[in-house]
């Protein structure tokens, strides 16, 4: 049955003691968990490194194998206007999980719906290790001002049989009185070094090694210390190439491809065309359902690499910053990514000129730039 | 079949005591030592000393509790409603309303009007007990404007029977018609003093162990919001286990302090301008999961302290900072914000 899992999913510890990298903070947790008075949890860190297997093994070493028993309900809630909102809700019996995405900007109804259901219900098994019942919150960085403001009184009033664990990237967005509520659990990113102990974990247990540890090394750097996609692109690895061999080429996404592409074809030339080129192909990978954001970042990050002079780097950088800001607070992504790259043309074929380097392309920059700009204006 | 999961409570009355009493133990600092009565309020003098005062009178006006978060503004108010109408029947007289409660206009009116009138029960024996119930919206400052004033009419309408309380952090987002009505009690952070004495008084009891530096450097990080010093004190003595010490270092563990070498990193890039050096110890920074608005508030401190660099440098680079601060409060990418501010200052510093 495990045979359809993916690699990530079939090998993901399930208890605390089969925990990789991190000892202290494993203990740490075990040790919280021991004790009775377990406190709300805020866990958070960079994506691929461990949290969302971190709180199911806390759950697991609270309630033991029952809370790894999950089951999916649709369940449905009703706003203050009438309407009906339908929720796939995960849960076992111990344990209730939701994802702050999946509501939009009702969520302080679902949540708290869903909170004073579960506080005024008690653990039905007698035998159960611990009192009260968890309810987790994914991604909790994405819930509305209105939500969090929503959590304060109820995470104190409810401390009697409720406890929270929020998930989520960064504590950046999360208001001060809710931090001030919980215990701040750091999970960062694994070290290199841990990461390809990892892999050579995996491989062994799937019996396709070696693994020489060099090319391991460079999965866990291009993976940017993602633990979840070095093990993706290990498994393509595998199905590219076995044995494994030291200077196998490392698997990338094709979409990262693509905008390598387009950040080689904007240093390239900087006119009109180009920029209707890029445009299609940011088209492109909104409509694959990349993430704007994502692809404003990465995008950047082909650019900046691409580029000599450190005060390029930064101005580029800079600009990057600036729209991927726009980008979150205004509607269409379309016009931000845009924007950002009418400008970094401007900006590139400006030093182009100050140094002597010669044009590539034809025509100017300077009305396309405004084009951008302008549409950019309109929008906010 | 969720079926399982939320069974309703069943009261099971031959070991409901037991049950309390364990679930007593359980609490987590923060809630168990809250304070029960008013005397058990740390540090707000001047609020304590004058409600007691009104208490006196029978007259209580309508109040209104602000102050920044973990200063005692819930607590004072149950506690003054357990010291008015006693441990039994304080449920019944008081009621409240949060931000997690539906607080439309039409919901709002409904709720008061139905708790206001349900009929005070008054023991006439017992004359220590005013005739008037106490209503608490507490994180009023989440209401929307058109919320609270129509709060103004309910208020003056149930005047007789009804107290309001209203609670929030921001008294600015407080309608003026609305805070003009009531007798405003600002909490300030807790002093020095007596967060120390209070921390000392839990540590006592759970029979923890601490180093002076270590109380002090609590309260410190904590910027006199007790709850957060209790929250980070039962933590840091759950890392160090029982019969240890809790050392500072402990401390800054827990209260998820930037390790200084991550910040001694940054601020060495602010007199390069080298893209790389920074894009090297912003992704560290970044992959070590720490929170860019802590980098930020520590960064910060460092620009305070240095003494290379002007006035007019420095009022620059709090500029850029203040952008980022804004742009992370929007949900922008926390590395490209670092690499930006950090770029911007290593232009203004090098
Ligand atoms: N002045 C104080 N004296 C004693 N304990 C306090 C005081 N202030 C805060 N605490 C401690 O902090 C906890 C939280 O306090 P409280 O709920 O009253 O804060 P608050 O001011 O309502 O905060 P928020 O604005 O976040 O709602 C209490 O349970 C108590 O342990
Ligand atoms: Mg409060």
């Amino acid at each position: 049955m495990d045979a359809g899992l993916l690699w990530v999913d079939k090998h993901r510890p399930n208890s605390l003691d089969k925990l990789d990298y991190h000892p202290d903070l494993t203990a740490h947790l075990k040790s919280l968990c021991a004790s009775g008075d377990f406190p709300h949890m805020l866990v958070y860190g960079p994506s691929g490194a461990g949290k969302k297997t971190r709180i199911a093994c806390i759950l697991r070493e609270l309630f033991g194998a029952g809370a790894s028993k999950l089951k999916v309900d649709p369940r449905v809630f009703e706003t203050p206007s009438k309407r009906k909102l339908e929720i796939q809700v995960t849960s076992s019996n111990y344990h209730i999980e939701i994802n702050p995405s999946d509501v939009g900007n009702q969520d302080r109804i679902v949540i708290q719906d869903l909170l004073k259901e579960v506080a005024q219900t008690q653990q039905l098994d007698a035998s159960a290790q611990k009192r009260f019942k968890v309810v987790v919150i994914h991604e909790a960085d994405l819930l509305t001002r209105d939500a969090q403001a929503g959590l304060r009184r109820t995470m104190e009033k409810y401390m009697g049989n409720l406890r929270i664990i929020m998930c989520c990237n960064t504590t950046s967005n999360i208001i001060g009185p809710i931090q001030s509520r919980c215990l701040l659990v750091r999970v960062g990113a694994p070290t290199e070094a841990a990461m390809v102990e990892v892999m050579q974990r995996v491989v062994k247990k799937e019996h396709c090694g070696p693994l020489p540890d060099s090319f391991a090394k460079r999965l866990a750097q291009d993976s940017g210390r993602n633990l979840r996609r070095a093990l993706l692109m290990l498994e393509t690895a595998k199905v590219q190439r076995q044995p494994f061999a030291e200077d196998q080429a490392v698997p990338r996404m094709d979409w990262e491809d693509f905008i390598k592409h387009s950040a080689v074809n904007i240093l390239k030339s900087q006119n009109a065309d180009t920029l209707l080129t890029v445009r299609g192909n940011l088209y492109e990978l909104i409509n694959h359902c990349i993430d704007p954001p994502t692809i404003l970042k990465t995008l950047a990050k082909e650019l900046v690499a691409r580029i000599e002079k450190d005060e390029i780097k930064m101005k580029v950088i800079q600009e990057a910053a600036f729209y991927e800001h726009r980008l979150r607070i205004g509607n269409k992504a379309i016009f931000h990514l845009e924007a950002f790259v009418a400008k970094v043309m401007h900006i590139y074929k400006k030093y182009k000129v100050r140094f002597g380097v010669p044009l590539l392309g034809k025509g100017g920059t300077t009305g396309e730039t405004g084009t951008g700009q302008r549409k950019n204006e309109g929008e906010e | 079949m969720a079926s399982s999961f939320f069974a309703k409570r069943q009261p099971g009355p031959s070991n409901a005591a037991a049950l309390a009493a364990q679930a007593a133990a359980n609490k987590p600092w923060i809630e168990k030592y809250r304070p029960k009565t008013m005397d058990d309020i740390s540090s707000q003098e001047q609020a304590v000393a004058v409600l007691k005062k009104t208490l006196e009178s029978q007259n209580l006006p309508h109040l209104l509790f602000y102050g920044p978060p973990g200063t005692g503004k819930t607590s004072t108010i149950l506690a003054l409603a357990r010291d008015i109408y006693g441990p039994e029947m304080v449920n019944s007289r008081v009621l409240e309303l949060n931000a997690s409660d539906e607080r439309g206009i039409q919901v709002i009116r409904e709720k008061v009007k139905n708790f206001a009138r349900s009929t005070v029960s008054t023991n006439t024996s017992d004359h220590s007990v005013p005739p008037y119930k106490i209503i608490i919206l507490d994180e009023a400052d989440s209401m929307t404007a058109d919320a609270q004033s129509a709060l103004r009419r309910t208020m003056e309408t149930y005047s007789k029977l009804t107290r309001f309380c209203l609670i929030c952090n921001y008294v600015t987002r407080i309608i003026e018609p609305l805070a003009s009505r009531c007798a405003k009690f600002r909490f300030r952070p807790l002093e020095e003093h007596h967060s120390k004495s209070r921390l000392e008084l839990i540590c006592l009891q759970e029979g923890v162990q601490i180093s002076p530096e270590a109380t002090l450097s609590l309260i410190r990080l904590s910027d006199g919001d007790l709850r957060k010093a209790i929250m980070f004190l039962q933590s840091a003595s759950r890392l160090v286990g029982k019969g240890k010490e809790i050392t500072v270092e402990v401390v800054s563990d827990v209260a998820g302090t930037v390790p200084e070498s991550v910040i001694d990193g940054l601020e060495a890039c602010w007199h390069t301008r080298d893209y790389n050096k920074i894009s090297t110890e912003v992704t560290f920074a970044v992959r070590e999961g720490h929170s860019a608005a802590r980098i930020l508030t520590q960064l910060h401190e460092r620009l305070l302290r240095n003494d290379a660099l002007t006035s007019l440098q420095k009022a620059r680079m709090a500029e850029a900072f203040g952008d980022m601060d804004k742009a992370l409060n929007d949900g922008a990418d926390e590395e490209l914000q670092l690499l930006n501010m950090m770029s911007r200052v290593s232009a203004i510093a090098a």
